[in-house]
């Protein structure tokens, strides 16, 4: 994966140098170990600012939202589906937008591996699939498989879905992964069980919208809980206000998710949020044979009406 | 001044008799990392911890404060009448805080109690609470409080400063309030305070030589700050910006606040909830109109507050104390230490420029 670097530099050049966009979205190197910063270059010479590695886990997507100009932008799996849905909601145009796909074997996460370590990470070197953590007085090789996201590790679909440009030959998709097993154990619970459970997912929550924010999907110009007149939810941290937030943001993400793990990826508390979406995502899959952000053509199950919807209630 | 040295075999035992007196806080490693909690009996603050995930803000400025209730049922006299509620203001300590975020509370008392108003709320919990700080020894790299004016074994804020010395701790006194919590601990074993003091200085030297990382903000204040708000980079610099209140909210010097009535039923209660410049909701006028309605003009006015508002209003530095924690939870990697280089390079570009 770090070899697309060179690919990606030279298409983006070309991109700009003839005009075809006014600006290509990608990253830079971040400040901190395991950090990329979305970037944007408007020239030839800004473009040398990209990077590529296991960091680049910002759903890119999101800053394309209500753009006007011609944009190139970097896509791994997840965000060109994004980018797919984003098309779809009128959010941006397909012809404004040159998609440089990226496929992708998956990013790392980086608060499973600052967990493993007592002290201060202070560099992380990759080096395709080992990944070299040292700080001072120790130095660790693990292996990437064993560090990605949560959702790269059950991701299947690490190609991206629709692109002008490759940066790289694509990738084998993911074929035996269980996605959600971590669903089903909480499905199993009683009432009071999940009620606890919930309590305690989302008990460290501080408010701070990271989750919502860094979520190509959330770009309602005014979100329900900033919403002063009338106001619906409460603004302190009452649980049942924390908890509306979270439910009702999940539910706006229904059939429209394609678990990029921003939201938790976002999340400075570590809140493991994505249950709730992939809940949503499981139920699309089962109700619906739907999976969002596979084509640009096909209206999604919850903006369609079908003869033979599984509901009842709907017929 | 006056140092005492604790044997770490009788800090429990001082901890628990000190437990009779104060509601104790510390950090404790709940899952993946540390925050200010309230100390159980006989539960011990985790010394180890680099820092705490947030900091301890909240033990004096709650991210939720009720401040009044009342009733809005007619039928009773008292109805629509704003009742304080009675809250916890006896003494509480606060075991392991770091200098740099006891700095902060030196720092945002600035706003908190001023010749003209004084935040009742604030001020007495700050009076109530001891600062019992933990010399730092292991600065991260990306800590930048020795050019933030702080440092790993800053004072500033601080009623009594710990310092590590292996099977020992240094306590050294530095207000009224740290000799009484060490007089309640019955720690009673001092040091030859000139002696130790010269130990002390060359311990804090080297954790200052340790800190790696560094932020210049010498040309701030000469900038005209207009200049600086029409600066180029702001484009560049909010760019990933995402507009979530993260920074605002993990920051020990980040002040802002917003009042909420809440009823339920025919009863209610007034509160404030932190509130963050980076949410649009932050600057809405009652007329819909909305004066920050960009993210840039949002990222843009927290990074001026911090580093050229308060620089000029107060004369007191940075409105940050290089804690380092907006670096490290940024969602998107947005570096102060980055905005605050093109800042302060601008503001002397400007300077060299300029031709009278």
């Amino acid at each position: 994966m770090l070899s697309y670097i060179d690919k990606i530099k030279e298409i983006s050049t070309r991109l700009i140098k003839e005009c075809q966009v006014e600006m290509v979205i990608g990253y830079r190197k971040g400040t901190v170990p395991m950090m990329n910063e979305p970037h944007f270059a408007r020239t030839a010479e800004a473009v040398e600012n990209f990077v590529w590695d296991s960091n680049c886990g910002i759903n890119l997507c999101n800053y394309l939202t209500n753009r006007g100009e011609k944009i190139g932008i970097l896509a791994k799996g997840c965000d060109s589906r994004n980018i797919v849905t984003h098309i779809i909601e009128n959010k941006i145009k397909r012809d404004q937008l040159v998609i440089i796909g990226v496929p992708c074997k998956g990013m790392i996460d980086k608060r499973k591996i600052s967990a493993m370590f007592e002290q201060e990470i202070r560099e992380v070197i990759e080096a395709e699939d080992r990944i070299t953590v040292k700080g001072a007085g120790f130095e660790k090789v693990l292996n990437k498989t064993d560090v990605l996201q949560k959702n790269c590790a059950v991701c299947i679909h690490r190609n991206p879905v629709i692109y002008d440009e490759l940066a790289g030959d694509l990738v084998e998709e993911q074929t035996d992964v269980d996605r959600y097993e971590d669903v089903r154990e909480i499905e199993a619970l009683s009432p009071p069980e999940k009620a606890t459970y919930f309590q305690r997912l989302l008990e460290p929550c501080i408010r701070c919208y990271a989750c919502r924010n860094a979520c190509p999907l959330c770009y309602c110009p005014t979100c329900f809980t900033d919403e002063s007149r009338p106001q619906w939810v409460g603004k302190g941290q009452d649980p049942s206000d924390v908890m509306t937030f979270h439910f009702l943001r999940a539910y706006h993400c229904a059939g429209r998710c394609t678990d990029c793990g921003a939201c938790e990826r976002s999340c400075p508390v570590g809140i493991n949020m994505r249950v709730l979406t992939k809940k949503l995502e499981k139920d699309c899959l089962e109700l619906f044979d739907w999976e969002a952000g596979l084509n640009p053509d096909v209206r999604p199950p919850l903006d369609t009406y079908r003869p033979n919807d599984p509901d009842g209630f709907i017929k | 001044m006056k140092i005492v040295q604790i044997e770490k075999n009788v800090w429990a035992a001082g901890l628990k008799k000190l437990s009779e007196t104060y509601r104790l806080f510390g950090p404790v490693k709940e899952d993946d990392f540390h925050n200010f909690k309230r100390l159980q009996q006989g539960q011990l603050p985790d010394l180890n911890c680099l820092n705490t995930r947030l900091s301890p803000k909240s033990i004096i400025y709650p991210q939720t404060e009720v401040m009044f209730e009342y009733s809005l049922d007619e039928n009773q006299e008292d109805h629509h009448i704003l009742k304080e509620i009675n809250k916890d203001y006896s003494p509480q300590a606060v075991i392991g805080i770091r200098p740099c975020d006891a700095k902060a509370f030196a720092l945002v008392r600035l706003n908190f109690d001023t010749a003209e108003y004084q935040d009742p709320y604030w001020l007495k919990a700050y009076e109530a609470t001891t600062l019992v700080g933990l010399a730092c020894e292991s600065p991260c790299s990306s800590c930048f409080c020795t050019t933030a004016g702080c440092g790993p074994y800053h004072e500033e804020g601080l009623d009594l400063l710990l310092i590590d010395n292996g099977d020992q701790y240094w306590a050294k006194i530095i207000t009224d309030k740290g000799d009484a919590f060490i007089a309640a601990a019955g720690w009673n074993d001092p040091l030859d305070a000139k002696a130790t003091a010269q130990k002390i200085e060359a311990k804090r030297q080297a954790a200052e030589d340790k800190v790696c990382s560094k932020v210049n903000t010498d040309n701030l204040r000469g900038i005209e700050t207009n200049d600086l708000y029409n600066a180029p980079f702001w484009e560049d610099v909010s760019f990933s910006c995402i507009n979530c209140g993260t920074c605002t909210y993990v920051c020990p010097t980040c002040w802002c606040f917003d009042i909420q009535d809440e009823n339920r039923g025919n009863r209610g209660c007034r509160m404030r909830n932190w509130d963050s410049c980076m949410y649009p909701l932050f600057t809405l006028h009652g007329s819909g109109h909305n004066p920050r309605d960009t993210k840039l003009h949002r990222v843009r006015q927290r990074f001026m507050h911090k580093l050229k508002y308060y620089v000029d209003k107060y004369d007191a530095g940075i409105q940050c104390v290089g804690c380092g924690r907006c670096v490290r939870l940024c969602p998107v990697n947005i570096d102060i230490r980055r905005v605050c280089e093109l800042m302060n390079q601008y503001a002397a570009s400007a300077d060299a420029c300029e031709v009278r």
